[in-house]
């Protein structure tokens, strides 16, 4: 059963306050809790959600189903995106990605068995000047190579 | 050759800080500009001739104009949602020199009379709201936010909004629908934002280049700024160079800087034995040109217009030999599929189908009656929609199968592409 951190409500409740708009704080705390369920957000989050929010579940799912930065299931600890559009593809984006789904043994949008990774295909992510590249979490990798891309992933723990 | 008004100071490192900022200058600006009438500094950056960096190359001033002339509060929100392929100008910016963006602000929203604004950043660029967000923690210490900014009696509060992944985000109204909690869905236009936008009250909604280019404008004057740059496309703009070339990065030169001059000389020309095949000059919504027609294109807004292609963004992605048309209008085919928000039955619809023509070619399964299909359904998207997003992703394909035709129906017909060596269903969704 997904709970919010006292810490993670009062993030939500500054958020709530902080634009002219109530509602213009759903990204924000969809933000909050997907980081305290690990990276995605289930039904039951939206539904803690709406609790601490006041909002219905309507609300905050059609904006949690609109964006992409809101996982949709599970991911690894190590959420592994690569970008494959244009700048990138003229790069060997795509080879990486593929390189990376097989030395990680796993398929697009799917989770290692020991939970590490997971790896998916992302639209641009405005690197177009260092590709390929890779963003793992929060950061940015780039001017990648299938190697360099590994030796960064058996980095991360 | 670069002409660097905005990115002069941008490779030392204590210009993302306030104190370097104003080592160089920062802020004196805005001393000059809090006390000018906000039509005196509109008027100004009409005379510039400063036209949006975001893609539409909107004249600024003009826009500014729109605003109502009354008391109604009214808000500044900052395009920081860059996410046209290609681009990556503002994440530099914002990165080297968060406190030209604030300052530039701050200046346009005492030109427009707000006393508030955002700055909507994508929320990949993670890194870069935390830079943004110290830099408007600094701002707000020295006084230079909040109210009665340096005892001017003018207030300006400047706050960051990240998004959460959609590119129609980065289109005026979209933001400003995810700006107020929803899904970051566009708006029917009239009435503009200008009139109605952000909480249906009066809303401007800049470029992060733009904004940055009010500083040096109101510095040196409009006169100066004039000089600079074409007739019609005055003043300097940031290009991101991405692509087969052997030196990609964000470049500063005149507006009329010769394409060429970009690629070779600051891009460093191609990687040894390629030689350049097309070039998408403005983003990926911008026709492709092909290198002969480069050979000649100067990246201002009216040439690139006469070629049937635009400026957009800056962004300019160099097409070597070595690639395959068919398999890179796949990949734009995807991106805009993806993106469609849904909303507009030709774009939601169309763009699906395009996608899904074109993968049939790259997996071999294409007629050749495809190709003018492929033609037939961009045509019915475009101009149909709310907005330009069904019409830049029909943009590419129409320019794409008119301009590398041969490549379309080599492909169809043998079942490979044209391109030694290439094998790219491998590596498609």
């Amino acid at each position: 059963m997904f709970q919010l951190s006292q810490a993670g409500k009062d993030k939500i409740l500054k958020e709530l306050n902080r634009y002219e708009a109530k509602e213009s704080a759903i990204i924000p705390a969809l933000y909050i809790a997907q980081q305290e369920n690990g990276g995605w957000i289930s039904d039951q989050v939206i539904e803690r959600l709406s609790e601490v929010m006041s909002l219905p579940v309507a609300r905050i799912n059609e904006v949690f189903q609109f964006y992409t930065m809101f996982n949709k299931k599970p991911v690894g600890r190590h959420h592994v995106q690569v970008c494959c559009n244009i700048s990138c593809a003229l790069n060997g984006g795509r080879e990486l990605a593929n390189q990376i789904c097989k030395e990680l043994k796993v398929g697009y949008d799917e989770v290692t068995e020991d939970g590490r990774f997971s790896v998916t295909r992302v639209e641009c992510l405005g690197s177009c000047g260092t590709a390929p590249m890779m963003q793992v979490n929060d950061k940015y990798y780039e001017n990648l190579t299938p190697e360099s891309a590994m030796n960064i992933l058996r980095g991360l723990k | 050759m670069e002409m660097k008004l905005l990115t002069e100071h941008y490779h030392k490192d204590e210009f993302r800080r306030l104190d370097g900022y104003k080592k160089f200058g920062g802020y004196e600006v805005l001393k000059k500009a809090l006390k000018m009438q906000p039509q005196q500094i509109i008027d100004e950056v009409k005379a510039s001739g400063l036209r949006g960096r975001g893609g539409a190359g909107f004249p600024t001033g003009t826009k500014w104009g729109f605003l109502p002339k009354n008391n109604e509060p009214r808000y500044l929100l900052c395009n920081a949602d860059e996410g046209e392929p290609g681009t990556y100008k503002d994440r530099l910016m914002m990165e080297r020199a968060p406190h030209q963006l604030i300052e530039g602000m701050i200046i346009a929203g005492h030109a427009t009379c707000s006393k508030k604004g955002y700055i909507y950043i994508r929320g990949e660029y993670n890194y870069i709201i935390l830079i943004v967000e110290h830099a408007l923690e600094e701002a707000y210490k020295a006084g230079l936010l909040g109210k009665n900014i340096l005892g001017s009696g003018i207030d300006f509060d400047l706050d960051v909004y990240a998004g959460a992944g959609a590119y129609i985000c980065g289109e005026e109204t979209g933001m400003i629908s995810s700006l107020e909690g929803k899904k970051g869905q566009p708006k029917l236009k009239p009435p503009f934002p200008a009139v109605q936008g952000y909480l249906r009250k009066p809303t401007i909604v800049n470029n992060v280049e733009t904004l940055a280019a009010v500083v040096p404008i109101l510095r040196d004057g409009a006169p100066a700024y004039k000089k600079i740059g074409t007739e019609k496309s005055p003043g300097t703009k940031l290009f991101s160079l991405s692509g087969n070339v052997v030196r990609p990065g964000n470049y500063e030169v005149p507006l009329g800087f010769p394409m060429k001059d970009l690629i070779y000389k600051l891009g460093g020309g191609l990687r040894p034995g390629r030689r350049l095949k097309a070039v998408i000059p403005g983003g990926s919504s911008a026709p492709v040109i092909t290198a002969a027609e480069a050979e000649s294109a100067t990246l201002d807004y009216e040439c690139l217009a006469q070629m049937g292609t635009m400026l957009g963004s800056g962004a300019v992605i160099a097409i070597d030999d070595s690639q395959c048309m068919v398999d890179m209008l796949a990949v734009l085919t995807h991106f805009y599929h993806h993106e469609s928000c849904g909303q507009c039955t030709p774009c939601r619809e169309g763009t699906g189908w395009l996608n899904k023509v074109v993968h049939s070619i790259v997996e071999g399964r294409g007629r050749l009656q495809d190709i003018d299909l492929l033609v037939k359904v961009a045509d019915n998207m475009k101009g149909r929609t709310i907005c330009a997003l069904s019409d830049a992703a029909a943009l590419p394909v129409l320019s794409f199968v008119t301009k590398f035709r041969d490549e379309f129906e080599f492909y169809v017909r043998e079942g490979r592409s044209k391109v030694k060596g290439v094998s790219h269903a491998q590596v498609h969704h």
